[in-house]
C-alpha cells in the first residue's frame, strides 16, 4: 500500500478572526470602473435589442434604449454591488454570489451595448448571441462533462483535447463513407473511448504518469489526423470528408416560443444530448449508488478499496465512459455544426474544458457555465467583428481572457479538488 | 464466529513480516494480539483482511478454509476492520460513508433515509451519540472511529479487527472504547485488539497472544503482570525509566510568550501559548495527538506562516525568523515524521548526516564537498550511534525505523546546539534504541541545553520529564510537575483543568 490518510492539521479552537479575502471585491470594483467607462466613453446613440431569430418574421418588437443611459445605469447597478461586497468582507462575511454574477451580467450587457452603439445599424441580436454561445460551448461543455467524471474518480484526464479531435474525424469519415449520421456518430464517441482506455490502461495498470500519457495522447491525435487529412482527406473530400450535418430538430410548440424557444428549442441532436447529459451527470455523480462510489474512489481509493470497491475496475471503465462523452463532444464539432472535419478544428476547446472543471468545481451544473462564459466570449468577439465596433479590435479580442480572469479570481477562492486526483492507485 | 490463522507467512522481498502465525479466535472473545511497533500484527490483519496475499498458511472461519482475494470478500465472509489509519471518506457525511460498497437503493438511486435509518440504528444499540448527516471531517476523531465501527456492524460483522484503536484518543475516550468492546462481545462478535499498550490489553482481554519481530512469541493470561507482558512483547527485561540525575536549572532559554497561529481560514491552532524552558531543563509536551503538538514545534522552527507572539532563544527573537536562520542560531529538530521531514530516503546515510550544512561548515571545502570529512564524520556517527548499517553509503530508506531516527538524531545532535526540540523521538522504534536515544537526550540536558520533547506516550513523557505541559485543543492547560500521577495526566489530557 502507498497511500495512507495524511491526518490533517486539527482545528483546535473556534474561528476567531476570519481572514479578510478581499480578492473578490477587488476584482468587482475594478469590473464595475470598466462598466462606468463603457457609460462614460458611450454616445447617446439610440441601440435596438431585437429579440427575433435572423430571418423569421417579427413577433415582438426590438426594444429601443438609449446606449449611453443604459450603460450608466448598469454602471451604477455594478457600483453598488461592489461597494456591497466590500462592506461585507469588511464585516468579514462571506459576499453573495449573487452580486457576482449581477456584476458579471452588468458588464456583459454594457459591453455589448457599447460595441452596438458604435456600429452603424445599433442593432443587439439576442437570440444571434444566445444561439452562438451554445453552438461554440457545446464541445467545450462535453469535454468538461468528460472531465468532471475523470476527475472524480481520480484519474487526470489531460486527453479530453485529443479525444474531441479524434472523435470529430473519426465521426466526419464514417458518416462520410457509410452514409450514415448515427454511424458516424457512434464511431466518434468508440474513439473517445478507445484513447481513454489508452489513457485509463497506461496510467492504471502501468503507472505511467497521467499527465504525461494525457499529452502524449494529445500530440498523437494532432499528428494522426493531420497526416491522414492532407494524405487522404483533402485530395478526396467529397466521398471521405463529406458528411453533411445532423438535421435542427425544432420541438414542436416549445420552439414557438420568443427568444427562448430558438435558443433552446431549435437544435440538432448532439446539442440536445448536451442539454440532457449535463443533468444527467450530475444526478449519476450526486444522487446513485454508482455515483458515490466514484466519488469515493477519487477522494481516498484505499478506503473504496477497504469496503470491497475494486478500485482500478471502476476507474478504468469509468474513464472508458467519460472518453465516450467525450467522443461526443469531438463528433458535435463535426456533424452537430459544420459537417467536414478541418485540420485541428478542436483548436484547444479540451484544455478549455479542463478549465471548466477546475472552474466549476468538480460540478457539472457549474463546469458547464463556466463553459458557456467561453462560449459567449468567443461569440462576442465575432458578431463585435462584423458590427464594425469603434472600440478598437484588439480590446474586443481581449475580452475572453478578461472574462476568465474575473471568473478565475472571482469563482474559484480555494478550490477543492478531488483528494486522490491523479494519483495512481497501487496495492500489495 | 470463530476464526483461525494457520501458519501465516508473509514477506516483504527479504525482511519477513510475519513467519508462520497461527491464533484462534472464539466466538465471542477478545482476543488482544499485543507486539511492538513493527512486530508484524497490521501486516497479519492486512492477510486477514485480503489486502496483502499471504505467502504461505490459511484462514479458517468456523473451521472452514477461506480465501480472500480483496477486503470486499473478507467482509462478505463477515470481517470488520477499524483501521488505524481510518478508511474514512472525510468530505462525506456518516451515512454515505457507512453505506458506501452496500449502497440501499432502488434503481441505482440512493435511498438516503434507509441509510440514515441503519446509521441511527446501530448507534442506539451501542450507545453511540452519531449524526448521520454530519460531515465526517468535521467530527472529533473517537466520534470518526465510532462511525467505523458502525461502518463495520452495518455489514454484519462477526469478526471485529480493531488496529491500535487507542493511538489517537484520550484516556477517557479509551475507556468508552472498552465498554463498546465489551458490549460487542456479549453480543457475540469476535474481536481481535491489536495493541501494543500493556495496560489496555490486561483491562480488556479474555486471551492474550504476544507477537515478535513477526512471530508468535506465546500466549498470556490478563492476569499476567505488566513487567511479564512486557518482557514477553520485548524479548528482555525493560526499564521504563531512564537513570538520570536532577536537572542543574540555569536561566530560562526558550521564552515563548503568547503565541497564536491561524490556519489560512483563520481557524486557529495555536492559543495563548506561554512557556519557558530553562537551560539544563526537559520539557515535555503531552497530550493526545493533534492537539496542536506538532504546530507548535512547526511554529519554533519558523515552518509556519502566521505566527503572532514572541518566541525568544537566548534573547534572540526567532517568531519570524526564516528556518535556516533558526537551524543557525542552533537550534537542533527531530521532526514528527522522519520519513516525510526528517531523512530523504534515497539519499545515502552521509549524506543524510550533513543535509542542511552543504552551505558553509565543516562540510564544505569552498564550493565543494569535503568528502573526506563527510564519510568520516558519518563513519564517526555510525559508530557512536550505534546506527546498524552496512556502510555510510547505504541509502536511508534501507534501514529500519529505529536506525532512521538513530541518523536524525546524529546529524541533530552535532550541532553547537543552543536547543533541542525532538517530537515524538521514539515513535517507531525499538526498545533498544528506544533506551538508547533516551539517554542522548538526557545527556543533551546535562550539557546545559534546553529541550523541548512532544510525545504522546504516557510511558516516555514520565521517563523523560523535568516538567510536563499538556496541551489540549491548540492550548497549554496546565504546565505540572515531573512526579504526577497517570490520572491527573489523563484527566489533562482530555481537557479536564484542575
Amino acid at each position: 500500500m502507498t497511500q495512507t490518510l495524511a491526518p490533517e492539521a486539527p482545528v483546535v479552537g473556534p474561528v476567531v478572526v476570519a481572514p479578510r479575502n478581499w480578492k473578490g471585491a477587488i476584482v468587482m470594483a475594478v469590473v464595475a470602473q470598466i462598466t462606468l467607462a463603457f457609460a462614460l466613453t458611450t454616445g447617446s446613440v439610440e441601440v435596438f435589442f431585437s429579440w427575433n431569430d435572423t430571418g423569421q418574421p417579427a413577433v415582438i418588437p426590438a426594444t429601443v434604449v438609449d446606449a449611453q443611459l443604459i450603460c450608466l445605469v448598469l454602471a451604477v447597478i455594478a457600483e453598488l454591488c461592489a461597494v456591497a461586497a466590500f462592506v461585507f468582507v469588511g464585516m468579514r462575511r462571506k459576499a453573495p454570489l449573487i452580486l457576482t454574477f449581477v456584476v458579471a451580467f452588468t458588464f456583459l450587457i454594457a459591453l455589448v451595448a457599447s460595441v452596438a452603439a458604435g456600429s452603424q445599424s445599433g442593432n443587439i441580436p439576442v437570440v444571434f448571441l444566445l444561439t452562438g454561445t451554445i453552438g461554440l460551448s457545446t464541445a467545450v461543455i462535453f469535454g468538461s462533462l468528460a472531465g468532471v467524471l475523470g476527475e472524480r474518480v481520480g484519474v487526470t484526464n489531460i486527453a479530453i483535447e485529443g479525444q474531441l479531435l479524434g472523435g470529430a474525424f473519426t465521426s466526419a469519415v464514417v458518416a462520410s463513407v457509410t452514409d450514415s449520421l448515427i454511424l458516424g456518430l457512434v464511431a466518434g464517441m468508440v474513439t473517445g473511448a478507445l484513447l481513454s482506455m489508452v489513457l485509463a490502461g497506461f496510467s492504471i495498470k502501468y503507472l505511467v504518469d497521467q499527465v504525461i500519457v494525457g499529452v502524449v495522447l494529445v500530440a498523437l491525435m494532432i499528428g494522426l489526423t493531420n497526416f491522414f487529412y492532407s494524405a487522404a482527406l483533402s485530395g478526396n473530400s467529397e466521398e471521405l470528408n463529406f458528411p453533411g450535418t445532423l438535421p435542427f430538430l425544432p420541438i414542436p410548440l416549445l420552439s414557438d416560443i420568443p427568444v427562448i424557444g430558438p435558443v433552446l428549442f431549435d437544435q440538432r441532436p448532439t446539442t440536445y444530448a448536451m442539454f440532457i447529459l449535463v443533468p444527467a451527470v450530475w444526478f449519476f455523480l450526486f444522487k446513485t449508488r454508482w455515483g458515490l462510489r466514484i466519488r469515493a474512489l477519487g477522494e481516498h481509493p484505499l478506503a473504496a478499496d477497504t469496503v470491497g470497491i475494486n478500485v482500478n475496475r471502476w476507474r478504468f471503465w469509468t474513464v472508458t465512459v467519460a472518453g465516450l462523452i467525450a467522443g461526443l463532444g469531438g463528433a458535435a464539432l463535426t456533424l452537430g455544426s459544420i459537417g467536414p472535419f478541418v485540420r485541428e478544428m478542436s483548436a484547444g476547446q479540451g484544455f478549455i474544458a479542463l478549465a471548466c472543471v477546475i472552474l466549476g468545481r468538480w460540478n457539472p451544473f457549474l463546469a458547464a457555465s463556466a463553459a458557456l462564459l467561453f462560449g459567449f466570449s468567443r461569440n462576442f468577439r465575432i458578431w463585435a467583428g462584423q458590427a464594425g465596433s469603434t472600440i478598437p479590435p484588439d480590446l474586443i479580442a481581449m475580452t475572453p481572457y478578461l472574462v476568465t480572469l474575473i471568473a478565475v479570481a472571482v469563482l474559484v477562492g480555494r478550490a477543492v479538488a478531488p483528494k486522490a486526483v491523479g494519483r495512481p492507485y497501487v496495492k500489495e | 464466529m470463530k476464526l483461525e490463522l494457520r501458519g501465516i507467512t508473509k514477506r516483504f522481498g527479504s525482511l519477513v513480516a510475519n513467519d508462520g502465525i497461527s491464533i484462534t479466535v472464539e466466538p465471542g472473545e477478545i482476543h488482544a494480539l499485543l507486539g511492538e511497533n513493527g512486530a508484524g500484527k497490521s501486516t497479519l490483519m492486512n492477510v486477514l483482511f485480503g489486502l496483502y496475499h499471504a505467502d504461505e498458511g490459511e484462514i479458517l472461519l468456523d473451521d472452514q478454509p477461506v480465501q480472500f482475494s480483496g477486503p470486499g470478500q473478507a467482509m462478505t465472509a463477515g470481517i470488520g476492520m477499524v483501521h488505524q489509519h481510518f478508511m474514512l471518506i472525510p468530505v462525506f457525511t456518516v451515512a454515505e460513508n457507512v453505506m458506501l460498497g452496500h449502497e440501499p437503493s432502488r434503481f441505482g438511486i440512493i435511498d438516503l433515509d434507509a441509510a440514515r435509518a441503519r446509521v441511527r440504528e446501530i448507534s442506539a444499540k451501542f450507545g453511540f451519540d452519531i449524526d448521520p448527516d454530519a460531515k465526517v471531517e468535521d467530527l472529533p476523531v473517537g466520534a470518526q472511529q465510532r462511525v467505523e465501527i458502525v461502518k463495520a456492524l452495518s455489514r454484519e460483522a462477526k469478526v471485529l479487527v480493531l488496529d491500535e484503536p487507542t493511538a489517537v484518543l484520550t484516556p477517557q475516550e479509551t475507556d468508552e472504547l472498552m465498554e463498546t468492546m465489551r458490549q460487542l462481545s456479549d453480543a457475540g462478535t469476535s474481536i481481535v485488539f491489536i495493541t501494543h499498550k500493556l495496560r489496555e490489553v490486561k483491562a480488556v482481554a479474555d486471551t492474550i497472544t504476544v507477537i515478535r519481530l513477526g512471530k508468535v512469541v506465546g500466549a498470556a493470561d490478563p492476569s499476567a503482570s505488566t513487567e511479564e507482558l512486557a518482557t514477553m512483547m520485548v524479548g528482555r527485561e525493560v526499564e521504563l525509566t531512564v537513570e538520570k540525575a536532577a536537572a542543574r536549572l540555569g536561566d530560562p532559554a526558550l521564552v515563548v510568550k503568547d503565541v497564536n497561529l491561524f490556519d489560512h481560514l483563520g481557524r486557529k491552532l495555536l492559543d495563548e501559548i506561554s512557556f519557558e524552558i530553562r537551560a539544563g531543563e526537559i520539557l515535555v509536551v503531552a497530550g493526545v495527538q493533534g492537539n496542536g503538538q506538532t504546530e507548535l514545534t512547526e511554529a519554533i522552527m519558523g515552518l509556519r506562516e502566521k505566527v503572532h507572539g514572541s518566541i525568544k532563544l537566548s534573547g534572540m527573537e526567532l517568531s519570524h525568523a526564516a528556518v535556516r536562520h533558526t537551524l543557525d542560531a542552533g537550534v537542533g529538530y527531530v521532526p514528527e515524521d522522519r520519513k516525510k521531514d526528517g531523512l530523504v530516503a534515497e539519499f545515502t546515510v552521509s549524506e543524510n548526516l550533513m543535509l542542511d550544512r552543504s552551505v558553509s561548515g565543516p562540510f564544505t571545502k569552498g564550493l565543494n564537498i569535503d568528502f573526506a570529512y563527510r564519510d568520516q564524520f558519518a563513519a564517526d556517527a555510525i559508530d557512536e550511534f550505534d546506527i546498524r548499517t552496512p556502510d555510510g553509503e547505504t541509502l536511508v530508506g534501507r534501514l529500519s525505523g529505529g536506525n532512521q531516527q538513530k541518523v536524525v538524531l546524529a546529524r541533530e545532535l552535532s550541532r553547537d546546539l543552543k536547543l533541542l526540540i525532538a517530537s515524538q523521538p521514539t515513535r517507531g522504534v525499538d526498545v533498544g534504541s528506544i533506551e538508547f536515544i533516551h539517554e542522548r537526550i538526557v545527556a543533551v540536558r546535562d550539557s546545559g541545553v534546553p529541550v523541548l520533547i512532544i510525545s504522546t506516550e504516557l510511558d516516555e513523557v514520565l521517563a523523560l520529564a523535568d516538567r510536563i505541559a499538556v496541551m489540549y485543543r491548540g492550548r497549554i492547560i496546565d504546565i505540572v510537575p515531573a512526579g504526577t500521577p497517570r490520572e491527573k495526566l489523563g484527566q489533562l489530557m482530555a481537557g479536564v483543568a484542575a
